[in-house]
């Protein structure tokens, strides 16, 4: 019995050490790295093929973009400078010396042409660009010439902006992958190198610091300035519940969380450990989209109908609850942008009023046809709107059926053209980076291209078209945000979509990380980590 | 025995090819499209039209069947369409944690309610008896996730004696694997240790009343020998049998205890999987585990024989 009892105090002590000097390494390792938990995980890591947040943020690790925007949403220097004629169709772009792609070669004007013409084929914004363009060539190994064949207004805002394809850079021989088809392999010229051997999709992504990185002097501004690296490493650790997250950032495992939902926001108050802010400070816009092909939303005067009837107050206490991370908002391009028309517009649609919208209802003859309301119940940004809308839709005479489902579900279902009782719908609703809807020629629902062209809904509208070709020629601010009233204006008219609102998602991290700042993307560059 | 093996494993090729062909089609009746959830927001028509064409999914659905049969026959699994990573890669990536994680819930279960089951029958009608059935009730009813939550709150949030989430490989040492293990292990097992004590306790009973347990113990046999050699060895047959079974489930059913302890194995991969409609990853994880279970059967049936000497094969 002795024996046993020895035994067992020598295994208990051993599993103490082993315990002890665990937890000794994880401390080790922790403190060169930044382990991160992002809004999603990451599967996907083609910037170009598509454009989920997450794999735009990793892309903003790995490669760079010739232009950044500032934090006052203006573009700026990144990896290459500008000059624009003085007919205003030439501009030149003079790449940085010494950059280097992550392989070790050097970044040539040819490699940005060919990265340009594979961002054009896929972004709205860019393929408007080259619709204006007559050629885009490789003057030199630094100089990329970019000729238009009819004044663009939005040259360098296409090239810099974020959302909702950023124009990242990478070398011709990835570049030339047909942009429909996923690239092979991650190579840029970022910061950041993507440690390919460490990717676990859907569970982590590791960046290790670009040695050979050469940033810009400036101070980090937006995406941009300069990009300078003060740790080893950056984890993105996926974790598919918030709470677990949030459990994580404050016992230390991880140290930055995106998103943290609104509801575990008094975990953090008062808490020293942990800083948090809304580091996007425009945020997102949550919006409605109704089926132009199919009745009772193929009738205006019924889609109006529909607009007078809701109010984003409602709407946004279900869905945010405090009041300090949301604002009701009718501008279509985001309140708080250039294009805004400011105080005064904010709260024109903040109540419904559905006794107006029943009598409008009426008038349009509306024959009680179901709408069909797609309401996604797994993404938690997304699943109270719907109801809230449903509600007062109903209280306007509208036969409204909710329609419960996984956001991939009504990601596939909103593509269907057909009637409802084949898979089709008759309204749904979701979010947007404010960047992605920000002026006529990006916001996609303002796009009046018909069943081929137009996004999810499918308006055929070419007085639309016309006037976002117009907005695009104009090179003066003045006009241009004339013309974008107008469209707007056209918009709320025919109700492209209906805004519901505008709402700020809040950032949390560990007081141990220095530099942590607001920008359009998470910024991990300029971010260094204290010991604990 | 041998004969007996080899039937069984050839017995398996037809039921594997039916599962493949059931959930290849299950999979293409239901609605989903993985073209829109990689083209995202902002995708046109054309677009979506054009990387369903890159993918293959414009095929008609017997030609896409018949090149991913070609592809199982060469022992390819195909490519999974969201992350363009390959199927057999992405499991291989996952396996180690789920298969620890349900090995060392296994072994808590076994040590935990197989004494607790055989201590209730030998006590039964007691209050150590009540004691153990109403705490395998709670066992069964509290949901997995509660128990997960409330052991972090106390071991890792309170105490901090243990990591709050996160999987540790032990090849990186036991400690940091086993720091990581004990909760989510505690937690998956739960259930298991409560369905196993009741089962346990079942047919211990039964064989408890048995001549030969009264034999045993009119020759002066020590309880403990009574219990654990004589009894609870009669009794193993269909306890081994929910073990089994209880192994299998665990490793095709860890997915909330995996997302409470965000522990990266393959039941949040096929639920990821399911969710982006990524076919192959699905049809792949949906065949490798119709495999597990026809093995794990096959060893559950093989190891009555090394239990039960009336048992022969």
């Amino acid at each position: 019995m002795t024996i046993e009892v020895r035994s067992i105090r020598r295994w208990a002590a051993c599993g103490a050490v082993a315990f002890a000097l665990g937890s000794a390494s994880f401390v080790a390792s922790a403190q060169e790295t930044i382990r991160a938990v992002m809004d999603s995980p990451l599967r996907m890591l083609d910037p170009v093929i598509t454009t989920s947040h997450v794999t735009r943020n990793h892309a903003y690790m790995v490669f760079d973009t010739l232009l950044g925007m500032d934090i006052n949403d203006k573009p700026a220097p990144q990896m290459a400078d500008w000059t624009v004629s003085n007919d205003g169709l030439i501009y030149r772009f003079t790449l940085r010396e010494g950059l280097k792609w992550h392989d070790g070669t050097p970044v040539t004007a040819a490699d940005c042409v060919a990265s340009l013409k594979r961002w054009a084929a896929r972004d709205a914004g860019g393929q408007m660009l080259m619709d204006n363009t007559k050629s885009l060539t490789a003057a030199d190994a630094r100089t990329i010439e970019l000729t238009l064949a009819k004044p663009f207004g939005h040259v360098l805002e296409m090239i810099a902006k974020p959302s909702g394809i950023a124009a990242f850079m990478m070398p011709a021989r990835l570049a030339s992958t047909a942009p429909d088809t996923a690239l092979s392999e991650m190579v840029g010229s970022g910061p950041f190198r993507f440690v390919a051997d460490e990717f676990q999709p859907g569970v982590k992504a590791v960046y290790a610091k670009f040695a050979d990185y050469v940033p810009r002097k400036e101070a980090p501004s937006g995406t941009g300035g300069g990009k300078q690296v003060l740790v080893d490493r950056v984890e993105f650790v996926a974790m598919s519940d918030a709470q677990t997250a949030m459990n994580a950032l404050l016992s230390g495992d991880i140290d930055f969380f995106e998103q943290v939902p609104t509801d575990l926001l008094p975990l953090l108050e008062g808490n020293e450990e942990i800083r948090h802010q809304a580091l996007n400070a425009l945020g997102y816009q949550t919006m409605g989209r109704m089926n132009f092909l199919l009745p009772p939303f193929d009738n205006p005067a019924i889609r109006r109908a529909a607009l007078t009837a809701i109010g984003q107050a409602d709407v946004l206490a279900a869905m945010v609850g405090n009041p300090d991370y949301y604002q009701t908002c009718s501008e279509m391009y985001g309140c708080g942008t250039a294009l805004a028309e400011g105080e005064g517009k904010d709260d024109v649609m903040a109540s419904g009023d559905q006794a107006k919208a029943k009598a409008m209802l009426d008038a349009a003859g509306y024959d009680g046809t179901p709408v069909t309301l797609l309401q996604a119940t797994d993404v938690p940004v997304l699943t109270a709107q719907p109801v809230v809308v449903a509600e007062q839709l109903r209280k306007a005479g509208f036969n409204v059926q909710l329609l419960p489902m996984d956001w991939q579900s009504i990601v596939a279902r909103r593509a269907n053209q057909g009637p409802v009782d084949k898979g089709g719908w008759n309204f749904f609703i979701t979010n947007w980076i404010v960047q992605e809807v920000w002026n006529p020629i990006v916001n996609p629902m303002l796009n009046g291209g018909g069943r081929e062209k137009a996004w999810f809904g499918w308006p055929t509208d070419a007085e639309i078209d016309a006037m976002r070709a117009e907005y695009a020629a104009a090179t003066d601010p003045a006009a241009q945000r004339e013309i974008a009233r107008r469209i707007h204006e056209h918009a709320m008219d025919t109700v492209s979509y209906v805004p519901l609102g505008q709402f700020r998602l809040v950032s949390a991290w560990s007081a141990g990380l220095d530099g942590v700042r607001p920008a359009q993307v998470p910024e991990f560059w300029g971010v260094s980590k204290r010991a604990p | 025995m041998l004969s007996y093996f080899v039937r069984r494993v050839l017995a398996a090729i037809p039921v594997m090819f039916v599962v493949a062909l059931f959930v290849f089609l299950l999979l293409r009746l239901s609605p989903g499209d993985p073209a829109a959830i990689i083209a995202g927001d902002m995708a046109t028509p054309d677009q979506l039209a054009r990387i369903r064409t890159a993918l293959g999914l414009d095929r008609p659905i017997y030609e896409q069947f018949f090149v991913w049969l070609s592809q199982l026959l060469r022992g390819d699994f195909g490519t999974s369409l969201i992350s363009q990573t390959n199927v057999l890669t992405m499991v291989n990536q996952r396996l180690e944690p789920t298969i620890s994680l349900a090995i060392v819930a296994i072994i808590f279960t076994v040590l935990i309610a197989v004494p607790l089951g055989v201590i209730a029958a030998w006590r039964h009608g007691s209050f150590l008896d009540n004691f153990v059935m109403s705490s395998s009730v709670v066992g069964f009813s509290v949901p997995v996730f509660v128990i997960g939550y409330v052991l972090i709150q106390i071991f890792a949030i309170e105490l901090r004696w243990l990591p709050v989430q996160g999987f540790r490989s032990l090849f990186d040492g036991v400690g940091p694997f086993a720091q990581r293990i004990v909760l989510p292990a505690l937690t998956l097992s739960s259930i298991y240790i409560a369905l196993i004590a009741r089962m346990t306790r079942a047919s211990m009973l039964e064989v408890l009343d048995e001549d030969y347990i009264r034999t045993a113990r009119a020759k002066g046999l020590a309880e403990r020998l009574v219990l654990f050699r004589h009894a609870l060895r009669n009794a193993a047959v269909p306890i081994i049998t929910v073990i089994g079974t209880g192994f299998a489930l665990m490793v095709s059913g860890v997915v909330v205890t995996e997302s409470v302890f965000n522990i990266p194995g393959l039941g949040r991969l096929i639920v990821d999987a399911v969710l982006a409609r990524d076919y192959p990853v699905i049809q792949g994880l949906i065949l490798l585990t119709a495999g597990f279970y026809v093995l794990i059967n096959l060893l559950i049936d093989l190891s009555y024989a090394l239990t039960d000497p009336r048992i022969r094969y």
